[in-house]
Order: structure tokens, then C-alpha cells, then sequence
């Protein structure tokens, strides 16, 4: 269960779940997680085929990319329940709970997993959960919702919030920066991650980056996207430059060296460092490992 | 995916379509017990043999014998072939 709430989670991108063509290729383009939709891109006759569609793909193809499967509300809808039954034994990494609005969804859904577990003799947390907050209610009750055991990640559903706030989607976010922010929260209290919602404007590249650089700068750990074009640019936005490597690894050597040597105040190119200094130096490290780069290579090059 | 009620099919009934590496599966019930496959594929001759023993495997381990089954494939995987022929047994028997 710590791999799943501490993996690599930069891009997580949508695949419409009855198109074998767009699930055929969907590996190809490097996301750090891929989520199978069959709940907003599927329409209603056709359901019965999604689930069937992409529980079979699971079965049968390597992914890979972590496999989440964005199922229908288990409540709100006809479908949840019969999408669990035939997505649980394909044995996905997570199941997305749409439109959360309450702890009870998220029991129901862990319920249904921990059956699926048992049945097969797989480990506990085999299966993961990352809710998606769209409304409101969802947001009051967000910070519940991420302390579930089962809450791997909670994600930002934005579309749906700002039809419930009755606002619209603007270049400059203002309409969303408290609903992420009141999640980033509520995720870091619960040690869980957080998803930032898509950037529709697929061909605005620009907007695209600017977006992504504000909520990581936030601290969200990773963005939903909707076509392989958008992962380049966050993986590129989430990896570490090589001036904040070195910084982070002068910074972390610097510590390591106050420890063993039972030194007091520490200071790094005449700035004292912190316990916090410290904390966000490793991340940076972190980051950049889990990004492929070769931070030995820079330790020698500082 | 093994089906969880009778397997009776009550009505014909499809499912896939007529897209690049999809398949549209359309299956009744036959006047015996065999399974019948009518393939259409642009790669019949490489595929053919394989695609219609797994659409009849498929059809068998879900339970169903006396079917038959129409299939027009646009270059579909396996497991693209198996889930239509799956979805297609299920809306047949509601």
C-alpha cells in the first residue's frame, strides 16, 4: 500500500474504454498512469461493452504504466456496481470514484475490493482508490474521504465543480484555486497524493504549461491529461533542473555531514538550512530519480 | 469471463464496431448444437483459423453451445475479440 500512495505520478492520462484503438496504443506514450474511462466517455447503451472491453485489455496486455479504471458512481448510477464486478477480478492498480461526495461511496467501493482480494488470495491493498472531488459536498467532505486506508490518491474533477458553482473555466484558475487547494490539503494531512484536473484545450500548449507549472508550484504531485502530447511538457515541468539538483544535493550532503560529525547550525553557501531545507531537498532528489535522472552523475559534476 | 446465469440465448444481439482494430460480433441461436463462426477479415487468410477458434472457445467457456456467429473484423486483438463476443452472449440472453 506504500507504493501506491508514494509512486511516481506525474501525468495520468484518460483512455476511452471502448476504443480497443486508443487502448492498443495507450502504453506508447510513457504516462506514469493510464485510466481506462468508462464512465463520461462511454455512452449510456454502451457500458456493458466498456467494462467488458477494457477488463479484458487488463487481462490480456502488459501494461507498463499503472492501470486505474474510471468506473460509474456506485450509487448515483445503474452501472457502478456491475462495472466493480467485472473490472475488480481484472486486477486493476486503482479504481477511480468519480463525483465522491462521502465516506460511505468510498466503504462501498473498499468493500467490494477487499471481497475481490480475498476471493482471488491476493494481497491486501492488491486494488487502490483515487476519488475524484466534482461538487461541492465532495469538497466539504474531502478531507474525510482521503483518510480512508484505501485512498491511494484524490483528484480534482473540475468540469463538474464548476457547473455546481455555476462559474466557468478561466486561463487564470481563479474559479478552482480554493477547491485545490482545501484537496491539496486534505491529501497532505492523509500522506496521500493529488491529481490536478485536465486542460481541455488540447492545441493551447502555452496555457497547457502555464497550468501545470502553477499547480505544481501549489504542490500537487501530477495532472490528469487527455492526449499523449500533454505528458512531454508535465514531464518536463516535474522533473528537477540541474541547478535545483545540485542545490538539493549540496544541501542533503551538507546534512548528512552535521549528523556524523555532531555539528550544530548548518549552513550551505552562507544560507543556514533547516529541517524543512532538508525535507524539501530530498524531494527533489526523489523527483529526479524517479524522473530517470542520473543524480550521481550530477553529485560528481556539483 | 465465464457468465453468471443460464446460458440461454434468447434474443440475437451484437456488440463492437465497424472501426479500425475493432470487430462487430452478431450472435444467434442455431437450429443445433453447434457453434457456426462467419468471419469477414481483410486477414482472413493469415488469421482466419485462429480468430474463429478463439470466437468459438470464447462462446464455449461462457457456457453456450447451438450459436452462431457472425463476426466483421477491422483488425482487432485477441482480447478485443474475446470481450465483443462476451458483451454480445450477454445482451443475447436478456
Amino acid at each position: 500500500m506504500k507504493d501506491a500512495k508514494t509512486r511516481l505520478r506525474r501525468t495520468m492520462m484518460f483512455v476511452p474504454g471502448n476504443s480497443p484503438k486508443m487502448i492498443n496504443s495507450a502504453d506508447i506514450y510513457g504516462a506514469d498512469s493510464l485510466m481506462f474511462d468508462i464512465e463520461d466517455s462511454i455512452a449510456i447503451t454502451e457500458k456493458d461493452t466498456a467494462r467488458l472491453l477494457v477488463a479484458n485489455a487488463l487481462k490480456t496486455l502488459k501494461f507498463h504504466s499503472e492501470t486505474v479504471v474510471r468506473i460509474n458512481h456506485p450509487t448515483q448510477t445503474p452501472f457502478g456496481m456491475d462495472d466493480l464486478k467485472v473490472i475488480l477480478p481484472a486486477k486493476p492498480n486503482l479504481i477511480r470514484l468519480p463525483k465522491v461526495e462521502d465516506i460511505s461511496e468510498v466503504e462501498l467501493v473498499a468493500a467490494e475490493i477487499e471481497k475481490v482480494e480475498k476471493e482471488n488470495g491476493w494481497a491486501e491493498g492488491t486494488i487502490n482508490i483515487i476519488g475524484a472531488i466534482e461538487s461541492v459536498k465532495g469538497l466539504y467532505n474531502v478531507r474525510e474521504i482521503c483518510k480512508h486506508p484505501r485512498m491511494a490518491a484524490i483528484a480534482l474533477g473540475a468540469e463538474d465543480f464548476i457547473a455546481n458553482l455555476k462559474t466557468q473555466r478561466t486561463k487564470y484558475g481563479i474559479e478552482l484555486y480554493y477547491a485545490r487547494s482545501q484537496i491539496l490539503m486534505a491529501a497532505r494531512d492523509a500522506e496521500i497524493q493529488c491529481m490536478d484536473t485536465v486542460f481541455s484545450d488540447v492545441k493551447d500548449m502555452e496555457g497547457f504549461a502555464a497550468e501545470v507549472t502553477r499547480s505544481k508550484d501549489m504542490g500537487f504531485d501530477g495532472k490528469s491529461v487527455i492526449h499523449p502530447k500533454q505528458i512531454v511538457e508535465v514531464h518536463r515541468i516535474y522533473t528537477p533542473t540541474d541547478i535545483q539538483i545540485t542545490k538539493a544535493l549540496k544541501v542533503l550532503d551538507a546534512y548528512k555531514d552535521s549528523i556524523e560529525n555532531h555539528k550544530g547550525v548548518l549552513a550551505v553557501d552562507g544560507k543556514m538550512i533547516d529541517g524543512p531545507i532538508v525535507v524539501r531537498a530530498q524531494r527533489i532528489v526523489d523527483q529526479a530519480k524517479a524522473a530517470g535522472v542520473n543524480v550521481e552523475e550530477k553529485r560528481e559534476q556539483a | 469471463m465465464q457468465l453468471n446465469k443460464d446460458c440461454i440465448l434468447k434474443n440475437t444481439a451484437t456488440a463492437g464496431f465497424e472501426e479500425k482494430n475493432d470487430i462487430l460480433i452478431t450472435v444467434e441461436a442455431s437450429n443445433n448444437d453447434d457453434i457456426t463462426v462467419d468471419l469477414t477479415s481483410s486477414v482472413l487468410r493469415q488469421y482466419g483459423r485462429h480468430m474463429k477458434e478463439l470466437i468459438t472457445a470464447t462462446v464455449k467457456e461462457a457456457g453456450f453451445t447451438g450459436i452462431k456467429v457472425t463476426a466483421i473484423d477491422k483488425g482487432a486483438w485477441d482480447y478485443t475479440i474475446k470481450a465483443r463476443v462476451l458483451a454480445a452472449l450477454e445482451r443475447g440472453m436478456k
